[in-house]
């Protein structure tokens, strides 16, 4: 990385100057700095407003970068040890889509894990691409997927000689990492190319003692979520390409579906905070780590709570962990993660990232103060004292494995009919459902609805789960194909 | 030459005190400290920007958050002050000799070092052998104590700094913890005058109410504080502010005053009319 080209913020400067020219706005977004919105200005600030402006001469345009958008995307690059890089304007869930469609053609076959974000599935109903599981095990002390274990990849790879691509969880939402390295030699052996999907992973491109990134393992492509652990505006992300990827394909791909508007906004938090990372990164991410580490030991002296760190580590399903994660195993004092959720959010005004069915994961950033933590850890013990219950077992059936009928493209664009879920029983999925957060697939289109899955569904809905994804808002009815 | 300090009561409202010199001014790990002399207040100390401390009137504040619950509770051995820096509470709690120890904890050594600098008569409170500093977040602190106080005075003043973990539910839960059975809590209770304050006023006051069995409120005039106005929070598992005073057993101590008498003591739990419609609101709110 070159440090002293670091130094500077392309997009970031060329916005400073327009302010400075006074330009007068004959072009678009119609509230011209504010004036055409009071309410709005008054709220977010003329400074913010002010500078929520379209593509010109100066600012360059999204779609075809020459200028700062393109300097500030070779920064990018350079910063994450990528061939190019690719300012994302709609969240990860673009720069995944973005890197499927890179790869896949109708009726390719990639190989996932389960416990995958749903918009690679979505990626797959837009292209028609066929998915092919790789299992992963289930912790059963603590109820989560692990990784994916090199043998099982491989025993995989061996069946699908021919699939176009492995995608690679890199960390998963709790923070467990595959051995990556071995999975792109396996990957690269057979002519396949590596996706991975960063969407919980901005920092470990800027961390010692944090697992290996895509890009330093030698990965195709990577989708970086920089408005987590990055510092960047929500909604703002990057897409990294490795050395045998065309940029220019890339391009076309991503602007099928992107925005002529693309908001600066977004743009130059990516700016500033690439600049940010690059030169601070090493320095802010391990204070991330021992705060999360503080944390940790905190919560498991209180004793009822399992904060669990780099002891899972078992060179295999999970080969590696991302200690700046807090998850924590709540159902030895008798709760759900959800109900530790809710009773954090509504009891003690705090609001964490996600509770599951057993665990509660509090994400720390750069953000965070050591007093913050001081609160969760206090509250957490209060809630402990207040609301321990009998301990309950933990129903195991997460992650069971899909039976795949129809590919999902073909499953979504079907003629469906909407049925109560337990009617649907032995029918073939329309449409997907899931947990949100974390946005993990329970059912996906295409795949057989099994009993087993039914009685998950309703347990997460009884647990408080939040389920999303079908045309029902309520998700007790489910589309099938007829 | 003419040099104010102004304190920004609301974005409105600002009280301000001519200052005659700026002592000292320094960030520590938790905040801004900052020691003016002057003319009106003597010398004071503000920490991100809000006065907490003058000696012209930190003799009301130590004496309601000492004298009221000592003149309720029956047998008093073991003291908690979270927060406390300055020393005044230590001060003011060492005047009595049943007390066995007093813990001081206040992660900010600065702020400690810096009283000690510059108010040596109020700080005098740490020398006593009964007196021991500990250096740790409040809310770790007491996550550590179960069953071991007869008394704690959350000494920190403001719900919106590094102090903010102080005004939680987990605290008061913390501290019902870490009370004997017979235990009293007094706190910095803010003042209900203006409405941006308000809001924070009720939420004290419904955790409080919901983590002890008896919760009430006094006031004092402080005139450093927003609108004059300050309240103070008595929460406890056993013993009533007015049903267990004992004030001729307070009198017989014969300690010199010159905020608190026994007659204040009952006074100050009898609260205006706005102040008194607000704590019933917030008890009776589900």
């Amino acid at each position: 990385m070159d440090l002293i080209a670091q130094r500077n913020a392309p997009i970031f400067e060329a916005m400073q100057e327009l302010r400075k020219r006074r330009v007068v706005p004959f072009d678009v977004p119609g509230h011209k700095r504010g004036r055409g919105n009071p309410e709005l200005l008054e709220f977010l600030g003329e400074k913010c407003v002010g500078v929520d402006v379209n593509s010109m001469k100066m600012l360059d345009n999204l779609g075809h970068p020459i200028s700062v958008i393109h300097d500030s995307e070779v920064l990018m690059a350079d910063a994450f040890g990528a061939k190019s890089a690719f300012l994302m304007v709609n969240g990860t869930t673009s720069a995944v889509q973005a890197m499927v469609l890179s790869v896949i053609k109708e009726g390719d076959e990639i190989l996932l894990p389960r416990n995958v974000h749903k918009s690679v599935i979505n990626a797959l109903v837009l292209c028609g691409g066929i998915p092919v599981y790789v299992p992963v095990d289930v912790n059963s002390r603590i109820g989560i997927a692990t990784g994916m274990k090199v043998s099982e990849v491989k025993r995989i790879m061996d069946a699908h000689p021919n699939a176009k691509a492995i995608f690679v969880n890199n960390p998963t939402y709790y923070g467990i990492a595959s051995n990556l390295r071995e999975i792109v030699r396996l990957g690269h052996e057979r002519g396949m190319k590596v996706l991975v999907d960063e969407a919980h992973g901005t920092h470990l491109y800027f961390g010692d003692q944090l697992p290996i990134s895509g890009m330093a393992a030698g990965a195709d492509l990577a989708a970086i979520s920089m408005h987590k652990s990055g510092g960047s505006l929500t909604q703002s992300s990057v897409l990294l390409a490795g050395e045998n990827m065309a940029p220019e394909y890339i391009r076309q791909i991503i602007n099928l579906s992107q925005t002529t508007s693309a908001s600066y906004l977004l743009m130059v938090s990516l700016d500033i905070s690439r600049r940010n990372l690059a030169l601070h990164g090493q320095e802010s991410f391990q204070k991330v780590s021992n705060m999360a580490e503080y944390a940790r030991s905190e919560i498991n002296d209180i004793g009822g709570y399992y904060a669990y760190g780099r002891e899972l580590i078992d060179g295999d399903s999970v080969y590696d962990f991302d200690v700046t994660k807090l998850s924590i195993y709540t159902r030895d004092i008798g709760l759900t993660g959800i109900e530790v959720y809710d009773l954090l959010r509504d009891e003690y005004d705090i609001q964490i990232e996600f509770g599951d069915l057993g665990n509660i994961l509090a994400y720390i950033s750069i953000g965070d103060r050591i007093r913050d933590i001081e609160r969760l850890v206090g509250a957490l013990e209060d809630i402990k004292r207040l609301y321990e219950n009998e301990k309950k077992e933990l129903y195991c059936g997460d992650f069971i494995t899909p039976d795949l009928v129809l590919n999902p493209k073909q499953a979504f664009y079907s003629e469906k009919v909407q049925l109560p879920l337990k009617e649907a029983i032995g029918k073939v999925a329309g449409e997907i459902v899931m947990c949100y957060p974390p946005g993990i697939p329970i059912l996906t289109p295409g795949e057989l609805v099994t009993e087993e899955i039914v009685e998950y569904i309703e347990y997460s809905r009884e647990k408080g789960c939040d389920l999303q994804g079908t045309m029902d808002p309520e998700c007790r009815e489910i589309c099938v194909i007829k | 030459m003419d040099i104010w300090y102004s304190q920004m009561d609301t974005d409105n409202v600002k009280t301000s005190i001519r200052i005659d010199k700026q002592l000292f001014s320094e960030h520590s790990d938790y905040q801004r400290i900052d020691v003016f002399q002057s003319k009106e207040f003597g010398k004071m100390i503000a920490l991100d920007g809000e006065i907490i401390f003058s000696e012209a009137d930190e003799f009301i504040y130590n004496e309601m958050v000492v004298h009221v619950p000592m003149a309720v509770h029956k047998h008093v051995k073991d003291v908690l002050i979270i927060g406390g820096g300055d020393g005044g509470v230590a001060k003011t709690l060492i005047q009595y000799p049943e007390i066995e120890s007093i813990d001081v904890v206040e992660p900010d050594e600065m702020f400690i070092e810096v009283s000690k600098k510059f108010f040596p008569e109020t700080a005098k409170g740490f020398d006593d052998d009964r007196v021991n500093i500990i250096n740790m977040d409040g809310l770790r602190y007491l996550r550590r104590c179960k069953d071991k106080y007869d008394l704690i005075i959350n000494d920190s003043t403001d719900p919106f700094g590094h102090t903010e973990g102080l005004f939680t539910k987990e605290f008061y839960g913390n501290c019902y913890h870490a009370l004997h059975d017979d235990g009293i809590m007094v706190y910095q209770h803010g003042s209900p005058f203006y409405d941006e304050d308000e809001a924070a006023f009720r939420a004290m006051h419904r955790k409080a109410f919901r983590s002890f069995p008896i919760s009430r409120v006094y006031q004092a005039s402080i005139p450093t504080c927003p609108a004059g106005y300050w309240m103070f929070g008595f929460a406890s598992k056993k013993y009533h502010p007015l049903k267990d005073f004992n004030p001729d057993k307070w009198n017989a101590r014969n300690i010199k005053t010159w905020y608190y008498t026994t007659h204040l003591h009952l006074g100050a739990f009898m609260l205006p009319k706005y102040v008194e419609d607000i704590l019933n609101e917030e008890e009776n709110r589900g």
